[in-house]
């Protein structure tokens, strides 16, 4: 499509198109991820046992990819700094080393899963698990889902194109951010 | 965005270092195992934290107001789904129904509790209750 | 700011490239939000077809036990439960939210707000696709090994989530992957329908100009997103369930079935007003325009609009008042539940409010909608009943509850689907349809629909269970008068089908060679009319509308024609 329609490009709310639409995005994801929270946390009060299965996680791996979202977080809102000036590069830049921190999460959490599931503890060891496995599952997900729109959104950020986007995809990702700050306490220090 | 044109890139620096030490702060805290120090440490500051993303890096406070209300109305439609559902879920038995595997396992814990030699036995293997499936069936 | 100049930029340019669109672009995988809302329209008349030929064969079986059904053949067991799972699935996923949300909200919300199109086309399409997948995936699920899924619409574990129990290994996991899929595609479609009403909206259209219908479809979108949540990812669980084994739902190894009654009811009652609220917008647009008068108390059917959904969130656990939840939950719940009928009353009356003293034409489309408020209220007036957990503990799972809520979906999706398509069909084709086939086909529908459920309501409260194959076997179920009534039902539902040929054959007829509609055939004032019908790719190519004045401006004092179109300068 050469152009985009008028509709696009009104803003009777107050707001951009797309900043509106990811804040209905990240609505809708809340619940997704909340009842599936939630489901988890009414397990976790109801069975003592949970704090034990929970004890053999790993809390510095965790904080170690808690930290690793933190500052990709961080060079998601400089892109978005760089965007508001004009910097479409340096916008870029900061999207490809958001990029490379979701791919480090991806990686250590490819390795403290084979090492769990080598120990037993696959997702069908027990509920704690399942649960374990589904909730970082589909976070995981998400991480993988935003790196690849990062992608695109940094190639034509990078000719100072579609500037706005950056931004859009940086809210994602900071939301993508906040529920991993709430899965880390839930399944891997709550003991 | 002209609101937040006031920051430079050192304000999100700064937020980042926060955010750094409050995870310090959670991960130290529930090693000293007091319960009422994790569920502060651990819960308490992933609200801080979240907070501060929303608005330091996401500026759900630039944004206009009716934003804020509908991530709020899917965290309190969430509180409810937790208060209707939570009831039932979280009880071994009801009316007309027990779940005998929940009582087994959680009975079993309870022993080994009191006998100090709950250990960290992470997978527990065979799920709630090893004898689960001959596990007897509630008589109504 | 950047984007207030972006703005003002694009308003000037317009954005059509004229560039001649191959047939593929066009009809296959079209941008223009009008055919696409014709895509999910048709693909949803489909469905009810395929809906309605389940219906079909599952009500000969019970009218007429072990006989060789014609198209069909003998109805085992297992077909049975198939077909009626797949029967409820279908008319609620596959038609209801397709064609009232997807198909209307497509059409009417960028045309009734003055835009070009939606303001994700992309995200649109994409959605369309996600939806026709999803609704292959159901329909094959029939010829898999084992058969389609038939543990219910509602898949309660542990009968949906073991394979021993359900007989149904692959059918299981293909009906909810399905059921997710078409979750997605709403979200995306629902994002879309919001984000458009909320920002594309026509200069000078404020809050109070928004038609109702519009309204409705957003408040719905919200109210579907806001539920869906819980439920995809317990349908993640029941995947996982199904094929990893897991034990999310089994109460032996850890889990807890009753968890996922919760999932799907606390997605499930927001549902049913999900598909409530297009009708109702629907509805008031059809009787102000035949009624002549401005729609009651708009902002009051507003605030209750919201108010409904609102309460809808609390009311969940009416379904499970024998699941043994909590008998606490239920004293709330029985509370709550009662307290829903009252907006929803109010919103009836609010209709007949508008009818009075007009100036009522009786149209095929204005039957429709009269037909709506006449049914609907036998279905809300039986809710309370069942919301009163004393009695619903004897009423849960007979007909009485199955004859509930068809009379209020059936007046929801095919009575309000009927009012809107036969308002709108000249705006959408062109041309008029015919007005004598239009009304036989309403009358030959009613008739049997009230026919075919006004016995179930008596079945029901002789103490006729529900999703059972065979009633012979049961000699206090099986008295010649209920089985009398039986065959009543499923007679009523042959004639019922039997009736849809007339509609099809005006449609195609109307289409083909009815007389020209121009741009406003009904005097109507919202701004879907200002535009040729039908409308182009762009919808208002001569420069989109600007608004002056709320939906409804009819018989008023200060105009001399008896309505004030929103876009003429005062
Ligand atoms: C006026 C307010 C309403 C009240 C008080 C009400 C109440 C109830 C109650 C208590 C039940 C559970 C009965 C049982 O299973 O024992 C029920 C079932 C049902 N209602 Fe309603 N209802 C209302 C409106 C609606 C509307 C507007 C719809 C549809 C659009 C609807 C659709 C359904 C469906 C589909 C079921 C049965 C689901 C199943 O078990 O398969 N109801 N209703
Ligand atoms: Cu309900």
């Amino acid at each position: 499509m050469s152009a985009r329609p008028i509709a696009t490009t009104r803003s009777a709310a107050g707001m951009p198109t797309a900043r509106l639409a990811v804040w209905w995005i990240i609505a809708s994801e809340i619940v997704i991820f909340g009842g599936l929270l939630g489901s988890y946390i009414m397990h976790r009060l109801a069975h003592g046992v949970w704090a034990d299965y929970a004890a053999a996680t790993n809390p510095w791996i965790g904080g170690f990819n808690t930290f690793v979202l933190l500052t990709s977080s961080l060079m998601a809102v400089l892109g978005h700094q760089a965007a508001e000036r004009g910097d479409g590069p340096r916008a870029a830049k900061m999207l490809y080393l958001t990029c490379g921190g979701g791919l480090l999460f991806i990686c250590v959490k490819a390795y403290e899963w084979t090492t769990e599931i080598s120990h037993g503890m696959t997702i069908t060891a027990n509920t704690f698990w399942s649960f374990y496995y589904t909730a970082a599952g589909i976070h995981a997900l998400h991480v993988i889902a935003g790196c690849i729109i990062m992608l695109f959104v940094a190639q034509t950020a990078k000719k100072n194109l579609e500037l706005h986007r950056v931004e859009i995809i940086g809210i994602y990702w900071h939301f993508v951010d906040v529920v991993w700050i709430f899965l880390f306490p839930l399944l891997y220090i709550a003991k | 965005m002209s609101a937040h044109e006031a920051h430079g890139d050192e304000f999100y620096v700064k937020t980042w270092a926060i955010l750094l030490v409050l995870l310090l702060i959670s991960v130290l805290g529930p090693l000293l195992g007091h319960p009422v120090l994790t569920l502060i440490t651990a819960f308490g500051i992933a609200v801080v934290k979240a907070y501060l993303v929303a608005v330091r890096f996401m500026h759900i406070n630039l944004t206009p107001r009716f934003v804020t209300y509908a991530v709020a109305t899917t965290l309190v439609f969430m509180l409810l789904f937790f208060a209707g559902t939570a009831p039932d879920v979280m009880k071994n038995h009801g009316t007309n129904w027990v779940k005998p595997a929940w009582i087994q396992a959680e009975a079993a814990y309870a022993a080994e509790v009191a006998s100090g030699a709950a250990g960290h036995h992470g997978a527990g293997g065979h799920g709630e209750a090893p004898h689960g499936g001959e596990a007897a069936p509630a008589h109504h | 700011m950047a984007e207030t100049i972006h703005v003002g930029h694009a308003e000037e340019h317009g954005h059509h490239d004229h560039h001649e669109m191959s047939f593929l672009e066009k009809y296959v995988f079209p941008l223009d939000h009008k055919m696409i809302a014709m895509q999910y329209m048709f693909t949803g008349m489909f469905m009810a077809l395929i809906g309605g030929f389940f219906a079909y064969a599952f009500r000969m079986q019970l009218a007429f036990p072990g006989m060789d059904v014609p198209f069909w053949g003998v109805v085992t067991p297992a077909d049975y439960n198939a077909l009626v799972t797949s029967h409820g699935s279908v008319m609620i996923f596959w038609v209801a939210m397709p064609v009232l949300i997807a198909a209307f909200g497509n059409y009417l919300i960028p045309l009734m707000i003055g835009a070009d199109d939606m303001v994700f086309p992309k995200i649109n399409r994409l959605s369309y696709q996600i939806f026709l997948i999803s609704a292959i995936i159901i329909i094959a699920s029939f010829f898999v090994e084992g058969g389609a899924f038939g543990g219910a619409w509602t898949a309660y574990p542990p009968l949906s989530t073991k394979a021993q129990y359900s007989l149904t290994p692959i059918g299981s996991t293909m009906w909810i992957t399905a059921v997710a899929l078409e979750f997605v595609a709403f979200l995306l479609g629902g994002i879309n329908f919001i984000t458009t009403a909320m920002n594309s909206r026509a200069p000078g259209m404020k809050m109070w100009d928004i038609p109702m219908v519009v309204w409705m479809i957003v408040i719905a979108s919200i109210l579907f997103m806001l539920s869906v949540g819980p439920l995809l990812a317990g349908g993640i669980m029941m995947i996982f369930d199904q094929q990893l084994g897991t034990a999310f739902f089994d109460p032996d190894r850890g889990g807890d079935p009753i968890l996922w009654q919760h999932l799907f009811w606390f997605f499930g009652h927001p549902e049913v007003y999900v598909v409530l609220l297009p009708a109702v917008g629907i509805v008031a647009e059809v009787m102000t325009v035949f009624s002549r008068k401005k729609l009651f108390a708009y902002k009051t059917v507003l605030y209750t609009a919201i108010g409904t959904g609102v309460l809808s969130f609390t009311v969940w656990a009416h379904h499970q008042f024998i699941a043994g939840i909590d008998p606490r939950m239920a004293n709330v719940f029985t509370v709550t539940t009662l307290l829903i009928s009252v907006p929803i009353a109010e919103m009836m009356f609010v209709y007949i409010a508008t009818l009075y003293g007009g100036k009522i034409t009786l149209t095929t489309p204005m039957l429709w909608a009269l037909a709506f408020v006449f049914e609907f209220l036998i279905g809300g007036i039986t809710g309370i009943f069942l919301g009163a957990s004393g009695n619903d503990i004897y009423m849960h799972d007979t007909y009485f509850v199955l004859a509930h809520f068809h009379y209020t979906f059936y007046p929801i999706a095919i009575i309000g689907t009927y009012a809107g398509f036969t308002f709108w069909f000249p705006k959408m084709f062109g041309k008029m349809m015919n007005d004598g086939l239009g009304k036989l086909h309403f009358w030959l529908t009613i008739i049997p629909f009230n026919l075919i459920f006004l016995p179930l309501f008596v079945l029901g409260a002789s103490g006729q269970h529900r999703r059972i194959y065979d009633y012979t076997n049961f000699p206090e179920l099986a008295q010649p008068w209920q089985q009398d009534l039986r065959q009543l039902a499923t007679i009523s539902l042959v004639v019922m089908l039997g009736a849809q040929v007339i509609f099809f054959y005006n449609v195609i007829k109307s289409w083909m060679s009815g007389p020209p509609a121009g741009k406003n055939p009904w005097n109507s004032g919202t701004l879907e009319w200002t535009a040729t019908s039908p409308p182009p790719h762009g919808n208002w190519p001569e420069g989109l509308p600007t608004c002056y004045r709320g939906p409804y401006e009819y018989s008023h004092p200060d105009h001399d024609k008896d309505y004030w179109p929103q876009n003429e300068p005062a």
